[in-house]
């Protein structure tokens, strides 16, 4: 069956991630849509090690990296150079991490949406610092095990729930905000194309699982990409022009399916799980009754 | 020489920085806002707003933001500007290192004022002293007529293609910053004659697309570009001497350059200063030689890159030498004391004290001046702290 998904490839082969990466599969489809007339900007994160190291370079789009916090502030200053320059007609995307985008880089973020620079923020989720060896962020879930959330005696794994950063935006009046996964790779080039419809700001969060992070095999990204939709752990949305659309699940998934086939989330009791099995209802329910309004 | 049309005008010293960002046809300003640079920021909106100047401003959430926002829009090409002070700059401290280390030769222009706590808004140049390793060139005004000028003379050497670095301009807060007096405007077409277009040989370019600021290990020409950094400095100054020559010709001006000598001629004992304290140290001058006393004044202008050789020309025959540091370094003497102390060693035999004076705006006076230059007939190397505890 012939698929929708762009044939160009902006994206070399020869990168520095790990084997099952999300967040490769995330750029290179982000880059499918927009095409060539691209600049990305990236903060400190796996993908700022991921082209590998100097000369290497493995889009074939301009790149330029900056410090952790500065993700929103540049690509705010690239567009408005651009735009001076009469460059109105290049895509600028910012490509940064949970961490990057949940924690230090979220002021610049919220400030960049509001001030309405015509930019692409995505925010490649593998919800924690990968980069620096697993340790928790604002978007790492609930019982998640991280470096810094360590199980040990007291099981001290992540008791707080997930910051979505994709809500914060729609609440901030985003003109455009969708969730992606790159088990849907159609459905995130359709929304990035989307995107591209609206001049201002635009923001997406593309779940990218994380092999060595979240501890399953690297064989099954996909496979908990999907599942994580499935389940409704990780829901598809799409906001834009007002409306509100959420991806309904056929049928219901219980998160154990989820959960049981990473490291991470090992440790987890059955009342535990049950929690997050109610977690994930209550916010299914908030999300419908959203789309009803 | 041909007739000028002179224009002068009444401005402060924020007035004069935004006059010469004007000038520089700076075409992107990004800031936030901070006392007691804001009306810096605030005048380049109004200008923007009744297309006085053809440039985009954009007021961002922080320091830091502006910074960045500085940084990547002069990677495409486009000559910007960002203005700040104390706090701020300290904010912004990471981004100085990134603007500086990807080589673009932005302009910032910081109000001097001191670092808390307590909350303090005079002048203290502490906040830009200890950006002194962040690989950005430092010029230190004292009037506003230096504020304007030291933003065209500015962007001229950072632009320069054995240059490439970025650079601040310094006025101290209040003294210069929210007080008029009368500037030389320069004229537009001169101006523009003078500085040109920003030509960037790398800027962001889709049909050859870079990496900018990439990983680099350990083999890689990471410490290699270091040094270059470095050497870029350093060769600033014989631009800075340069340019300064050609601006004062273009302009029929008197910009000091890196450093200006006062009464040194024949003097036996002399003071380092920087920023707007000088003119009361010029005063002294003038008073102490009218009692016969052979005493002169060196003023650092661009302390990075730092002048070392014409301090060294200066202090030729002297007999006593005092460094002033309006700026808090803990467990050392201060920057500039060690600065000159560095250039100097091996070279002289004069002793050299130090100076602590005027942190927080605490006032600079005459007495002050005489007590300073009347410690050097010591002949001590002691540091001393100025118009502090009531004494």
């Amino acid at each position: 069956m012939p698929t929708s998904i762009p044939k160009q490839e902006l994206m070399m082969s020869g990168h520095a991630a790990c084997a099952g990466c999300g967040a490769v599969l995330a750029m290179r489809y982000v880059l499918k849509a927009l095409g060539e007339k691209t600049v990305v900007s990236v903060p400190a994160s796996c993908w700022a090690v991921i082209p590998g190291n100097y000369p290497a370079e493995v889009l074939k789009v301009p790149m330029v990296y900056t410090p952790f916090a500065a993700t929103g502030a540049s690509i705010s200053g690239i567009r408005e150079g651009l735009d001076i320059e009469g460059k109105e007609d290049y895509n600028v995307v910012g490509f940064a991490g949970d961490g990057g985008t949940a924690d230090i880089g979220l002021q610049a973020l919220s400030a960049a949406m509001e001030r309405g620079h015509n930019v692409f923020y995505i925010m490649y989720d593998n919800e924690a610092y990968m980069n620096t060896g697993i340790q928790r962020s604002g978007s790492t879930p609930f019982g998640a095990w991280t470096t810094t959330t360590p199980i040990g005696k007291d099981r001290t794994f992540k008791k707080e729930k997930k910051k979505v950063v994709a809500d914060i935006m729609m609440a901030q009046g985003v003109p455009y905000v969708a969730t992606a996964s790159v088990a849907f790779p159609e459905d995130l080039i359709r929304k990035v194309k989307n995107a591209k419809e609206i001049k201002g700001p635009k923001f997406i969060q593309i779940l990218s699982p994380c092999p060595p992070g979240w501890y399953h095999n690297s064989e099954d990204t996909i496979k908990v990409s999907r599942l994580a939709v499935e389940t409704r752990v990780f829901p598809l949305y799409e906001y834009m022009n007002g409306k509100f659309n959420l991806y309904k699940t056929n049928k219901f998934v219980p998160v154990e399916e989820y959960l049981k086939i990473q490291g991470r989330f090992a440790h987890l009791k059955e009342d535990e799980i049950k929690e997050i099995q109610n977690f994930v209802n209550e916010r299914w329910e908030i999300l419908l009754k959203k789309e009803g309004n | 020489m041909k007739a000028q049309n002179v224009t002068r005008e009444i401005m402060t010293g924020n007035e004069a920085v935004a006059t010469g960002v004007k000038l520089a046809r700076v075409k992107f300003i990004s800031a936030y806002p901070i006392t007691p640079q804001t009306a810096i920021v605030e005048k380049l909106a109004e200008m923007v707003s009744n297309n006085k100047i053809n440039a985009r401003f954009i007021e961002v959430e922080s320091e830091h933001s502006a910074m960045a926002s500085t940084m990547t829009s002069e990677m495409t090409g486009i000559r910007s500007f960002t203005a700040s002070s104390s706090h701020g700059v300290l904010y912004m401290h990471e981004m100085l290192h990134w603007v500086a280390g990807s080589r673009l030769p932005v302009l910032m222009a910081v109000v001097n004022r001191a670092i808390g706590p307590p909350w303090n808004i005079w002048a203290d140049q502490t906040d830009s002293i200890t950006q002194r390793d962040t690989g950005w060139m430092q010029v230190y005004c004292e009037s506003n007529q230096e504020a304007m000028d030291s933003i065209l003379l500015g962007y001229k050497v950072a632009e320069n293609k054995n240059v490439m670095l970025p650079i601040m301009s310094m006025q101290d807060a209040f003294t210069l910053s929210h007080t008029s007096e009368p500037v030389i405007i320069r004229d537009e077409s001169d101006a523009y004659d003078y500085i040109g277009d920003l030509n960037l040989p790398f800027s962001i370019d889709l049909k050859n697309p870079l990496g900018y600021g990439s990983l680099m290990p350990p083999d890689g020409p990471f410490m290699e570009l270091k040094k270059d950094m470095r050497d870029s400095m350093y060769r600033a100054i014989e631009v800075v001497k340069e340019e300064t020559k050609k601006f004062n010709e273009k302009f029929n001006a008197d910009f000091p350059g890196l450093i200006e000598n006062f009464m040194m001629e024949d003097a036996d004992y002399a003071l380092i200063t920087m920023g707007s304290m000088s003119s009361t140290g010029k005063y002294t001058v003038r008073k102490l030689r009218e009692k016969g006393m052979k005493v002169g004044l060196i003023r650092i202008l661009f302390y990075r890159p730092f002048p070392a050789e014409e301090i060294l020309k200066s202090i030729k025959g002297l007999k006593g030498l005092g460094v002033l540091d309006r700026s808090i370094t803990f467990g050392q003497r201060g920057a500039v004391y060690e600065d000159v102390v560095t250039s100097l060693y091996n070279k002289t035999d004069i002793p050299i004290k130090n100076y602590v004076i005027g942190l927080g705006g605490r006032d600079i006076r005459v007495k002050d001046y005489e007590k300073m230059y009347e410690g050097l007939m010591e002949g001590e190397d002691s540091m001393e702290w100025i118009n502090v505890g009531g004494k």
